[in-house]
């Protein structure tokens, strides 16, 4: 059996998924004071009177370190930044302890400046002064040539807990970003390491020693023991766990929207043939622009609690939310109001809804009805409109080839999916409002457990190859190798197939069903004169994001013994 | 968080599937450490960098610019219609105000492509800069434009294609004539009878060094754009200037080109060519998106820049002194030098031979210019490449006065089909261009 967890900003989620579906579900409130005490009875309670040795896993989505980076309650890091020529990387400072220091390396990962050792320990002398325990070393395209990252780690660090480089992170071409992201590692490592460990230890305690995985925002996870060197892959993994539950009831031949209408927000996410879009860069938090991947999602601030407002005439929604629905008690009026006199959705108190929408019936001049009918189209057109500009959006991407261009695929989808609390009622309004076909998605207030619960594990591997410096590399992954220079891009393929092969098992991955693909493979003649004097080769590869095989007869039966 | 100055829009399109031969300069790899270089510096997250996708021209808007011979199709590639796309997408987001300045690095180039087309002549086919041009003069209204070429070879295309037009100012800066292809772009070339001193050429002598260029800039083209008052500015920005490039011989640095960036001010920019594509084009093009977003590039630097290498030597400050105090002198003149040019003139004529280095075309043509003096007056062009077509081409500008007008049509009404294999008209003034040929 598997546990998947989700903490909402509300409420938990947590499921127990066996071969016979849906087999427990409960919600527990968020103490978002006390996450471990959340987590923990959370799964204490989905586990009671359950064998633990029959549960296979827990995948757990929190909001630890999310909270922690947007509230900046993150301990001191030291950065140690060599940049050579290019953009003043003062400008990427990440706080007081931030040093640049000499070096450069260059596109192709040659060598232009060297280190200078004095300066390293110079600079590691100041850090340990104040009392920095956690590192993170970056050099520019360290992804093709890692040895100043390498040298400066091993030259001084010994003198801290932990330290992390760059190289070791992702392997994309973005200096600034990967600065950011070296630094997120280091900030949330004692953070996530301290959590997890006292989870691990309080259910060993009880008896519960379930293996742990971690929910990342791209909609895979990965081992606890994993997560320790990638800890801030673990942020803002809750809209993926949304929309990976919605993946076992789409259509393996169409083009989704995702739509996860929450108390305060609308997470959107788009699926193509069942299988979620990727933001190819990297997830933004708050003011870092990251190298952490994610599904391409996005957020508004409109929900079933959102407060609704006259402005000038004018209805607005959110992005706030002050509390539940006044049908529930909340002190001012929301779509969910709204739903309830239109008589779409069941609830609460009716007369105390009627209440809120009737001052902004008066607001607008007209009566309850009316107003609620307005209030909730709007809801529903925001929801629509935004949905739109992403979808433009990601279809405005540039592309880098002439056949992309000319043959580029643009996405129409032509379904939603709805999840989340208010979606039976939200559906209703979508489909009469747009040209798409609606479905509410199974167990639809739960969906987001059963998805962190039933994602399969991630990850993805950067392989660079340059036959005339006869070197083929994968920095991330601690791989270089002397190569021929007949090597070919078949041949970094292969390569890079082995190593992600290799890497998703040592994540946690099923090594009898890996679905791998080559998301990239370019090959460049490199000429110089009149002749060729090698191959300029870049492959990326990843396991495909998706659920775990054998998930079907799971989600069959979550479906048959269903409902709406 | 790290913010441009200027909003400043983006096409980047590097062709990574396209060369005109494995070998050739204008391949594949040819932006692959640009754009290395600009996503490794993190250059698109800056806010107020935006990036867009290409949007391809039309038939039309290159038939605004062009006679293709046989037609459009012969002439044109996939690609070509996206380079030429993503200028016209970068002067869409300029003029609409998305953006104050935008850059369009793009291939293939343009710059050597002339009005009439048989071929490819210096890596280009169809000139993207003049298909944008002539795009957003139909869209937006725009009638006075400067283009400044900063390529390093004489931008002959742009200069053919303008020759006659008094409202199109082109000022190409590039390595003398003498020494480079295509062996054109001298002092004396100023423009056709209708428009002298609208055309403008400051060859500089080898070895000319930032110094050099930047002096151009500063005391030539500076003053010269102020006092033509261009709604828009162009840069043909072709980074062989540079010190590294293989196959000229300036010493012209990345530094240099921000720096010429920042001076020009350019609404719109363009590449153009540049070969050094390891040494110097990640670098420059680097320091020209920072320039235009006004952003600070004093810490960019090629890996093995070293300024005293490359100064330039007292003997060429002083001819690049004399060139420019020769232009200028021109521009002063440009009015009594038009009068004698014209004289009691009411047709005049130009021969000449051009050949197409890349496709290895010998064209010969023999044009007609109609004097006028309220308009850039009706052409006419009699092109024959040698072994291929001849045809006969009919240009009515933009603007054009009644009498050249009903001249264009009298031409093309009167030409003797069995002479030519197409006959072309283009009327700039209703916007469309007409074809007649002998059923074969």
């Amino acid at each position: 059996m598997i546990i998947g967890l989700d903490v909402g900003g509300t409420h938990t989620d947590v499921v127990l998924l066996g071969q016979e579906g849906l087999a427990r579900q409960i919600k527990v409130p968020t103490n978002p004071s006390d996450l471990f005490a959340t987590v923990l009875t959370g799964l204490e309670k989905i586990t009671e009177g359950i064998d633990p040795a029959h549960i296979r896993r827990a995948v757990l989505s929190t909001t630890l370190t999310t909270n922690r980076i947007v509230q900046r309650r993150i301990p001191d890091v030291g950065m140690i930044v060599s940049a050579g020529p290019g953009m003043d990387p003062e400008l990427f400072r990440t706080g007081p302890h931030y040093h640049t220091v000499s070096g450069a390396i260059d596109h192709r990962g040659r060598e232009n400046t060297p280190i200078d050792e004095a300066q390293v320990l110079k600079v590691a002398d100041s850090l340990k002064k104040n009392g920095i325990r956690y590192l993170g070393v970056v050099s520019k395209f360290s992804v093709r040539n890692p040895d100043h990252e390498v040298a400066i780690a091993e030259l001084i660090g010994t003198q801290f807990e932990k330290v992390f480089l760059g190289h070791r992170i992702a392997g994309n071409l973005n200096f600034p970003r990967r600065i950011a992201t070296t630094f997120l590692h280091a900030s949330v490592y004692p953070i996530h390491k301290d959590f997890f460990e006292a989870v691990l230890n309080s259910m060993a305690k009880k008896g519960l020693s379930v293996p742990i995985r971690i929910l990342k925002p791209d909609g895979g996870n990965m081992r606890f023991d994993a997560s320790i060197d990638h800890p801030a892959q673990t942020i803002l993994s809750g809209p993926a766990a949304s929309v990976m539950g919605s993946v076992a009831f789409a259509p393996k031949d169409e083009e989704c929207l995702v739509l996860d209408i929450g108390g305060t927000t609308t997470d959107m996410a788009v699926l193509v043939n069942g299988v979620p879009l990727l933001d190819p860069m990297g997830i933004r938090i708050g003011d870092h622009k990251t190298l952490i991947r994610s599904l391409e999602t996005v957020s508004i601030g409109v929900g079933g609690d959102s407060v609704v407002r006259v402005v000038d005439g004018k209805i607005h929604i959110g992005p706030d939310r002050l509390g539940m629905a006044m049908a529930y008690g909340g002190p001012v009026p929301t779509p969910t109001d709204a739903i309830f006199i239109l008589g779409i959705g069941e609830g609460g108190d009716l007369e105390k809804a009627r209440e809120g929408i009737q001052t902004v019936a008066d607001a607008l001049g007209t009566d309850v009805q009316d107003a609620a009918n307005r209030i909730f189209e709007q809801a529903c057109r925001t929801i629509l409109d935004k949905a739109g500009s992403m979808i433009n959006r990601i279809n405005a991407k540039p592309v880098y080839t002439v056949h992309e261009l000319w043959e580029g695929h643009r996405l129409q989808p032509r379904r939603i999916l709805v999840l989340g609390g208010p979606a039976p009622w939200f559906a209703k309004g979508l489909e009469r409002l747009s040209d798409s076909r609606v479905n509410v998605v199974p167990r639809w207030t739960v969906a987001n457990a059963i998805g962190a619960g039933l994602a399969r594990t991630t990850c993805e591997v950067t392989l660079f190859a340059d036959t005339e410096r006869e070197i083929a590399t994968a920095p991330e992954e601690n791989f270089s190798t002397v190569i021929p220079s007949n090597y070919t891009k078949e041949d970094a393929i292969a390569t890079a197939m082995d190593l992600l092969c290799r890497k998703a098992i040592a994540r946690g991955a099923n090594s009898d069903h890996l679905e791998l693909e080559v998301i990239e493979a370019m090959s460049f003649n490199m000429v110089r004169g009149f002749c060729t004097t090698g191959r300029n080769i870049r492959v990326m590869a990843q396991v495909k994001p998706g659920l775990i095989h054998g998930y079907d007869p799971i989600a069959k039966k979550i479906m048959d013994s269903n409902f709406v | 968080m790290l913010r441009a100055r200027n909003r400043t829009g983006l096409v980047f399109f590097p062709a990574f599937d396209w060369a005109i031969s494995p070998t050739h300069p204008e391949r594949e790899e040819r932006l692959l450490y640009t754009q290395d270089q600009v996503f490794e510096e993190g250059i698109l997250d800056v806010e107020g960098i935006i990036e867009y996708k290409p949007d391809l021209v039309t038939k039309k808007d290159v038939q605004r610019a062009h006679f293709c011979v046989p037609d459009l199709w012969a002439v044109m590639t996939e690609s070509h219609f996206i380079s030429a796309g993503g200028a016209k997408t970068i002067a869409m987001a300029v003029m609409d105000k998305q953006v104050e300045r935008g850059f369009a690095l793009v291939r293939p180039p343009g710059h050597h492509a002339n009005r009439v087309v048989h071929g490819a002549r210096g890596f280009c086919n169809v000139n993207i800069e003049a298909i944008m041009i002539e795009y957003i003069r139909q869209a937006y209204g725009v009638n006075r434009v400067a283009i400044v070429d900063t390529d390093c070879h004489h931008g002959d295309g742009t200069q053919d294609i303008y020759w006659h037009d008094p409202d199109t100012l082109f000022i190409s800066i590039h390595q003398d004539g003498r020494t480079l292809y295509p062996g054109s772009g001298f002092l004396s070339e100023l423009g056709g009878p209708n428009a002298v001193g609208a055309t403008i050429n400051i060859p500089l002598p080898p070895n000319t060094s930032g110094e050099g260029i930047l002096y151009a800039i500063r005391e030539v083209v500076l003053p010269i754009l102020k006092e033509f008052q261009p709604e828009i500015i162009v840069n043909s920005a072709g980074q062989d200037n540079h010190y590294s490039d293989p196959i000229t011989n300036m010493n012209f640095s990345a530094q240099g080109y921000a720096e010429l960036t920042t001076l020009l001010k350019p609404d719109i920019a363009v590449l153009e060519g540049g070969y050094a594509i390891e040494g110097a084009l990640p670098y420059v093009n680097a320091g020209i998106i920072l320039a235009m977003a006004g952003m600070d590039y004093s810490h960019l630097r090629e890996p093995d820049y070293d300024p005293v290498k490359i100064r330039q030597t007292p003997e060429v400050t002083r001819w690049v002194h004399k060139t420019c105090d020769k232009v200028l002198e021109n521009w002063r003149q440009r009015r009594h030098l038009g009068e004698m040019v014209r004289g009691d003139n009411t047709f005049m004529e130009r021969d000449r031979n051009i050949y197409y280095d890349t496709d290895n075309i010998h064209e010969h043509q023999k044009e007609t210019i109609r004097v006028c003096e309220r308009c850039g007056g009706a052409l006419r062009i009699d092109s024959a490449a040698r072994a291929k077509k001849h045809i006969l081409a009919v240009h009515i500008p933009r603007k054009a006065c009644e009498t050249c007008r009903k001249q264009g049509y009298t031409w093309y009404e009167e030409a003797d089909m069995t002479q030519y294999d197409k006959i072309y008209l283009q009327d700039r003034c209703a916007d469309v261009i007409i074809e007649k040929a002998e059923p074969s």
